[in-house]
C-alpha cells in the first residue's frame, strides 16, 4: 500500500468541507421546496404542493427557455462551427481580430448588450416583443462558446493535412466539410453545445430586460416567484430547474465522451 | 495499374511573399518510374511534389501534363492521384478499413467491389489483423502501411509520396523502405518520392533529382548521382566525400601530409572514403594520424587527421586495430579521384 503524504487527511478534510459549503445550500434549497413551512423547518412536513403550484403557474417559463435554448443551440451550430473552421483554417490578423472581437458580448456585461438591442431595435415592435428578440441575445452571449470549443479541438489536429489526404483521394469540400472535418471535431462540438445549452437556460442579465411580460423565461420567472411569492415557491421553482438540467448535463456529457476505446494501445 | 509519364514544362514556384521556392523546371518522369527529390529542407522538393498533386498552381507558363492529359487546371480532387504524407493524414474518425475505402467511397464504387479492394489492400500491405481497429491503437509503421494502402486503393495514376518514413523510427524505417520498394515494383506505378535522406534516395529510386534552393542540381541514376556527381554540392550531399586542397605539381596536388595524384592543375579534389586504403609506409601517398576509429562490423570508419582544414575520413574493410594517435598511411586510387565545380 502507498504511503500517504502527512497532508493527506488535512487536505481531504479541507476538500470535503469546501464541497459542503457549495452543495449544502442546494441541498437546502431543494428542501426547502418541498417542506410544509420553512418558518417552522422539515418538522412542518413534507409537501408537493409547491411544486405543484410552480408547475401551474409557471410551466410556460419552463417551456419558453427549452425552446429558447435550443434555438439558441442550432444558432450556434450554424454559425459557430463554420466560423471555428474558417478561423482554423487561415491564420492572419483579421482571423485573430475576429476571435477576439467574438469574445466581446461575455465580457461586456450582459445587461449592456441587453440595452444596446433594445434602443437599436427596440422599435420593431413585433420583434421586440416576440421570444426571438431573447433568442438573438443568447446567441451574442453564447456563440464564442461554441466558437472557441470548436476551435480548440481543430487547433489540435492537423486539419489541413487531413483535408489534402481528403482532397488527393477525390473528396470534394462538402465531402470532407462532412465527413471528415465534423465527425473530427465531434467533441468540441458537443462541448459547445453543453456550454450552450445551459447558459441559455440559466441566462438572467440579459433576459431581465430583453423579456416582456409576456414572454418571461425559467430564470426570470424564478426571480418573479421569489420576490413576489414564498420562500417555498421559489425553492420549488429551483427544484424544477435541477430536475431538467441535471439529465440533461448528464446527457450531453455522455455524448461527449469519446468513442469507447477498447484496450489495446498504440505500441511502437 | 499503370502509370502515366508526368512531364513539368517551366514549372516554377513564387509565393505571394516573394520567396522563389521553385525556379522554372522542367522534368520528364517515364511511366512506372520510380523518381526520388533528394535535397534539404527549402530546397523545393515539396513544392514540386505538390505542383504535381496539384496542391500549389504553379507559377504562369508552367504546365504539368499526366501523360497526354493537361492537368496544370486541374484540382487535385480530380487528377487521380494517391498521396502519402509525413504526419500519415490518417482520418482518425474512421477505422483503417474506413480509411482504406474512403476514396473508393467517394469514387462511388460498387459495395461488392470496395470490399474486394480493401481486402486485396490490406493483404498487400499485410495489415489484414488491423482493418477494424481504430489509428490511434496503431504503430508509426503500421499507419503509414495504411497510409499506403489507403493511397494505392483506388488506382491512382500517380503515387505522390511526401517524406513518409521520416517520422518513424530507424529499425521501423529500414523495414517499410523495403516494403515500399516492392510495393513500387510490383505495381509497375510512376511514384514522386521526396526525401532528404540519401540512404532512401539510393535505394528506391530509379533516378534521383538532387535539389538545391529551387532548382535541380542533376538529375540521373543513383549510380551517376555516386559516382559522377555534377558538382562538389551533389557530391557532398550524397554519401560521404573527403575534400583535398594543396598545390598543383605535375600529375599531383600536393600538400603538407603527401599527395594525391590529379589529372589536371586542380586546386582541390575529392574522394570517397571507399576509396582511401591504408598502405605500408612506402607505397603511401599522404600519412596523417587517427583522430577516432569506429568498428561498425564489416567495416571500419576512420577519422584521420592529415593537416588539412576537414579531416579526411577512411571506410576500410581490412582488420585493423587503430588506437587515437596511430599514424596511418594512405593511398587513393588515381580513378577515384574527382575534380568538381564548387
Amino acid at each position: 500500500m502507498q504511503s500517504r503524504s502527512p497532508y493527506f487527511w488535512p487536505l481531504l478534510a479541507f476538500t470535503l468541507s469546501v464541497c459542503a459549503f457549495l452543495i449544502v445550500p442546494v441541498a437546502m434549497s431543494m428542501l426547502a421546496g418541498v417542506t410544509r413551512n420553512y418558518f417552522i423547518g422539515v418538522q412542518s412536513g413534507l409537501t408537493l404542493e409547491w411544486v405543484v403550484k410552480v408547475w401551474t403557474d409557471y410551466r410556460h417559463t419552463v417551456f419558453r427557455s427549452i425552446q429558447i435554448a435550443l434555438a439558441c443551440l442550432a444558432c450556434t451550430l450554424v454559425l459557430g462551427v463554420p466560423a471555428a473552421y474558417v478561423l482554423a483554417r487561415k491564420s492572419n490578423a483579421f482571423t485573430r481580430a475576429v476571435e477576439e472581437l467574438l469574445v466581446m458580448p461575455v465580457a461586456v456585461p450582459g445587461l449592456a448588450t441587453a440595452l444596446a438591442l433594445i434602443v437599436t431595435y427596440g422599435g420593431w415592435g413585433e420583434f421586440r416583443r416576440s421570444w426571438v428578440f431573447i433568442l438573438v441575445g443568447h446567441v451574442l452571449f453564447t456563440l464564442p462558446f461554441m466558437v472557441r470549443s470548436v476551435l480548440a479541438v481543430l487547433a489540435s489536429i492537423d486539419l489541413r493535412t487531413l483535408e489534402e489526404g481528403a482532397r488527393s483521394l477525390g473528396a470534394s469540400f462538402t465531402q470532407r466539410f462532412f465527413g471528415i472535418v465534423l465527425p473530427n471535431a465531434r467533441a468540441g462540438i458537443l462541448a459547445g453545445a453543453l456550454m450552450v445549452v445551459t447558459l441559455s437556460l440559466g441566462e438572467f442579465n440579459m433576459t431581465l430586460l430583453l423579456h416582456t411580460p409576456l414572454t418571461p423565461t425559467l430564470p426570470v420567472g424564478l426571480a418573479d416567484a421569489y420576490a413576489s411569492l414564498r420562500l417555498e415557491v421559489g425553492s420549488a421553482y429551483t427544484l424544477i430547474f435541477f430536475v431538467i438540467i441535471i439529465p440533461l448535463l448528464i446527457a450531453m456529457q455522455w455524448a461527449a465522451q469519446p468513442i469507447a476505446r477498447t484496450s489495446a494501445r498504440p505500441t511502437r | 495499374m499503370t502509370g502515366v509519364p508526368i512531364h513539368l514544362q517551366q514549372c516554377g514556384k513564387t509565393f505571394p511573399d516573394g520567396t522563389r521556392a521553385l525556379h522554372p523546371v522542367d522534368l520528364e518522369i517515364a511511366a512506372g518510374e520510380t523518381i526520388v527529390l533528394l535535397g534539404p529542407s527549402g530546397c523545393g522538393k515539396t513544392t514540386m511534389l505538390r505542383i504535381i498533386a496539384g496542391l500549389e498552381a504553379p507559377d504562369t507558363g508552367g504546365r504539368v501534363r499526366f501523360g497526354a492529359d493537361e492537368v496544370t487546371a486541374v484540382p487535385i480532387e480530380k487528377r487521380n492521384v494517391g498521396m502519402v504524407f509525413q504526419s500519415y493524414a490518417l482520418f482518425p474518425n474512421l477505422t483503417v478499413a474506413g480509411n482504406i475505402e474512403y476514396g473508393l467511397k467517394i469514387r462511388r464504387l460498387p459495395v461488392a467491389e470496395r470490399s474486394a479492394r480493401l481486402q486485396e489492400m490490406l493483404a498487400m500491405m499485410r495489415i489484414e489483423p488491423l482493418a477494424h481497429r481504430r489509428i490511434d491503437q496503431l504503430s508509426g509503421g503500421q499507419r503509414q502501411r495504411v497510409a499506403l494502402a489507403r493511397a494505392i486503393a483506388p488506382r491512382p495514376r500517380v503515387l505522390l509520396l511526401d517524406e513518409p518514413l521520416t517520422a518513424l523510427d530507424a529499425k521501423l524505417r529500414e523495414d517499410l523502405r523495403l516494403e515500399i520498394d516492392r510495393l513500387l515494383r510490383s505495381l509497375n506505378i510512376t511514384a514522386v518520392y521526396v526525401t532528404h535522406d540519401q540512404a532512401e534516395a539510393m535505394s528506391l529510386g530509379d533516378r534521383i533529382a538532387v535539389m538545391d534552393h529551387g532548382r535541380i542540381a542533376q538529375i540521373g541514376t543513383p549510380q551517376d548521382i555516386y559516382f559522377r556527381p555534377a558538382s562538389a554540392y551533389v557530391a557532398e550531399f550524397v554519401g560521404t566525400m573527403n575534400r583535398v586542397t594543396g598545390s598543383p605539381a605535375d600529375g599531383r596536388l600536393v600538400f603538407a601530409a603527401g599527395f594525391v595524384p590529379t589529372a589536371n592543375d586542380a586546386h582541390e579534389i575529392m574522394f570517397r572514403p571507399e576509396d582511401l586504403q591504408l598502405v605500408d609506409s612506402d607505397r603511401a601517398q599522404f600519412s596523417g594520424r587517427v583522430i577516432s576509429s569506429f568498428f561498425l562490423g564489416d567495416h571500419t570508419r576512420i577519422v584521420i587527421d592529415a593537416g588539412l582544414s576537414d579531416p579526411i575520413i577512411a571506410r576500410v574493410q581490412q582488420r585493423v586495430g587503430l588506437r587515437n594517435g596511430d599514424p596511418v598511411h594512405c593511398r587513393v586510387d588515381p580513378g577515384a579521384i574527382l575534380n568538381l565545380p564548387a
